[in-house]
């Protein structure tokens, strides 16, 4: 408890929601809409992959309410690359701060992370306006969506911790992560129903905890329908279903001692 | 650590590893990798066991010239360098001005810029209101607080970050260089500040160049030179001891270039009356100028002027209708001297001389930047300038 109340002390408290509402002010400058737009653009966004893939393309599978099971797909893993690709950059970007004042580095990229959950915040004001529109049956299973979300903002902070910290003297570390993104945008099952994936490679697929926390959420939200594959599904319950878990919580142990390790020396390498 | 001690330095070293090479791709940390026998870099020594204290209550000085190892201490003191070897010990809010407005975002206004500087430096908003009044009122810029920073003045902008320096509530205040920020009228509030403080007995610690400030302001100083530190003192001692170091270093400068300056066939030597080598006269003084050549050169005529550091010619001969000169070659001997009575203001000089063959067009050899020298004041001088011209008053009865 002791630690948790020095990480948010007072000043750390007042300095994220300074570089938040910053963050914030700026996001939007110069726009006519304003912050409409952290609204519009995700319905906008969301109104295309519809057209496309629940009318067109139709990979759905008749999956019932495949265009909510779709935008939550779409949303996870939009807040999942918005905070990576965010954080990336944010030591570095911040390198004025680093070298002439003394604040705790972690806020900077934690400040990020504030940005990136307030605005998946707003995708799923978004998410509950679609579930009304197509009448989803809301079940108790829905109880279990906060601790995907958990799930999926530790595994972005600890990737983001590594990331932010590694930029400083790596500066390939961007390009790489593009193309990392890039791939997992494809083999994650975002756009497509799990049934067209071969059974044997279901179980591989969902080891990526990104692939997990999708198909756990379309479960808990949309429907139990068989054809929402999860992670508990193709390992039977067995113990291998905790791997995913356990991904996440090594990755962000080790991004986290990571980022320790070097901020010491931030403001020499900038 | 004491009671009374606001920051404690002890044995504080600091050492760089300079790449030769920075790498920020990893193409270049593989190499280095495989290549890990014969890594090349350089290690740099900034700080070299620096060892002192500040107390509670005192107004600190820390002097030392460029590349001394001054902003890296400054830079220890507020946390953003880690020492290599050594501690740091702080008893209170210490804030750190490195750099007026750090931190300020040019799409903001100036409240919410306030707020912004504020929370980097560890106020929340409540506490940056009880501020804010007295923020705004220092830097005189109430009614543009509601407009956005770039359509500032740089002035304006200098004065609201300085403004927050000098009002944010901290126990230790570190401020690097930033006397020098404001007109004159600003100038004067901060020097009444800093009078203030010193007598409500805060903690500063100033890192200037200007001695006035150091002796105006400190109750103790700290002399910083080639990583170490030389002495902990009395303002008074430590402003001098600056002062004559810089002068060392000015003194090797001139002979670096004198002796540069001597290695043709023909030179030019700067000494005093006596024959020995100077580079530093007073307003009066007369200056000698030998010249020496070798047996190669066919010289006839020597040519020489003294020449302002910006580089007006102030004075200039020739030994064209010398009769002296005729001797000189006419015997072989080959050597010359001038002097000089300098009646010259204080600053810096130097000597401009050529070699000439029969026809005075005809240019054997040429210095455009010979020998230099400086002129200081003398006590008994009377007159200011570049040139002492020898005027008289004169009363009007003719």
């Amino acid at each position: 408890m002791e630690i948790v109340h020095r990480i948010f002390s007072k000043q750390n408290r007042a300095l994220l929601s300074e570089l938040v509402r910053t963050d914030f002010k700026l996001r939007y400058q110069g726009s006519v809409l304003g912050y409409a737009w952290s609204l519009l653009r995700p319905l906008m966004l969301f109104g295309i992959l519809y057209v496309i893939f629940a009318l067109v393309i139709k990979s759905g599978d008749n999956i019932p309410h495949f265009p909510v099971y779709l935008l939550l797909g779409v949303v996870l893993w939009t807040f999942f690359t918005d905070m990576t690709t965010q954080s990336l950059g944010s030591i570095v970007g911040r390198g004025d701060l680093i070298r002439k004042i003394r604040i705790p580095r972690w806020t900077i990229v934690f400040s990020s992370s504030i940005s990136a959950l307030i605005n998946l915040g707003l995708n799923l004001v978004v998410v509950v306006v679609v579930v009304a529109i197509n009448r989803v049956d809301i079940m108790s299973s829905i109880l279990w969506l906060p601790l995907i979300l958990i799930e999926v903002y530790v595994f972005a902070l600890g990737i983001s911790l590594f990331l932010s910290a590694a930029f400083v003297k790596f500066r390939d570390i961007g390009y790489i992560w593009e193309v990392i993104l890039q791939l997992g945008f494809y083999i994650t099952p975002i756009l497509y129903s799990m049934t067209i994936i071969p059974a044997r490679y279901q179980k591989l697929q969902l080891l990526n905890p990104m692939a997990q926390a999708i198909q756990d959420a379309r479960f808990a939200v949309v429907t139990h329908d068989p054809k929402v594959i999860t992670v508990a599904r193709v390992f039977n319950n067995g113990p291998y279903m905790l791997i995913p878990f356990v991904i996440v919580i090594v990755v962000f142990f080790i991004g986290l001692a990571y980022f320790r390790s070097r901020s010491q020396s931030f403001a020499e390498d900038i | 650590m004491q009671d009374d001690i606001a920051v404690q330095v002890e044995h504080v070293s600091k050492t760089f590893k300079l790449p030769h090479e920075k790498q920020t791709s990893i193409k270049g940390a593989l190499i280095g990798a495989l290549r890990r026998g014969n890594r090349s870099f350089e290690r740099q020594q900034v700080l070299d066991d620096v060892t002192f204290d500040v107390k509670k209550g005192e107004f600190f000085g820390i002097v030392g010239r460029n590349g001394s190892g001054k902003s890296t201490l400054l830079k220890i003191l507020s946390g953003i360098y880690q020492p290599t070897t050594g501690s740091v010990q702080v008893s209170g809010k210490l804030i750190p001005f490195i750099e007026l407005g750090v931190g300020f975002n040019y799409e903001l206004t100036g409240r919410e810029n306030v707020y912004l500087n504020g929370a980097l430096l560890g106020f929340n908003r409540t506490e940056m209101q009880a501020m804010y009044d007295e923020i705004v009122d220092f830097a005189e810029i109430e009614r543009f607080m509601d407009q956005k920073l770039k359509n500032y003045s740089s002035g304006m902008q200098v004065r609201l970050a300085f403004s927050i320096a000098i009002r944010a509530r901290s126990d230790i205040l570190i401020l690097d260089e930033v006397l020098a920020v404001g007109d004159e009228s600003f100038q004067q509030k901060c020097i009444d500040v800093f009078e203030q403080y010193k007598a409500q007995k805060k903690t500063v610690i100033l890192v200037t160049h200007d001695m006035a400030s150091v002796n105006r302001f400190c109750s103790r100083a700290l002399l910083i030179d080639n990583s170490k530190v030389v002495e902990v003192g009395k303002p008074a001692k430590i402003a001098d001891m600056y002062t004559k170091l810089n002068q060392q270093q000015i003194d090797k400068q001139t002979e670096s270039r004198n002796e540069l300056a001597e290695a043709g066939s023909f030179q030019a030597k700067i000494t005093d009356t006596s024959g020995r080598p100077v580079t530093s006269f007073r307003t009066d003084d007369n200056l000698n100028i030998s010249f020496a050549w070798t047996d190669k050169l066919k010289l006839q005529n020597i040519g020489a002027a003294i020449m302002k550091e910006t580089g007006e010619m102030l004075y200039g001969v020739n030994t064209l209708e010398l009769d002296s000169m005729k001797d000189v070659v006419a015997t072989g001997r080959r050597s010359f001297d001038l002097s000089i009575k300098l009646n010259l203001g204080p600053g810096r000089y130097y000597v401009m001389y050529g070699a000439f063959g029969a026809d005075r067009h005809q240019s054997l050899e040429f210095h455009d930047k010979g020998p230099s020298f400086i002129v200081k004041k003398d006590s008994t001088m009377d007159w200011e300038g570049i040139v002492n011209l020898e005027a008289d008053w004169h009363g009007s009865d003719k």
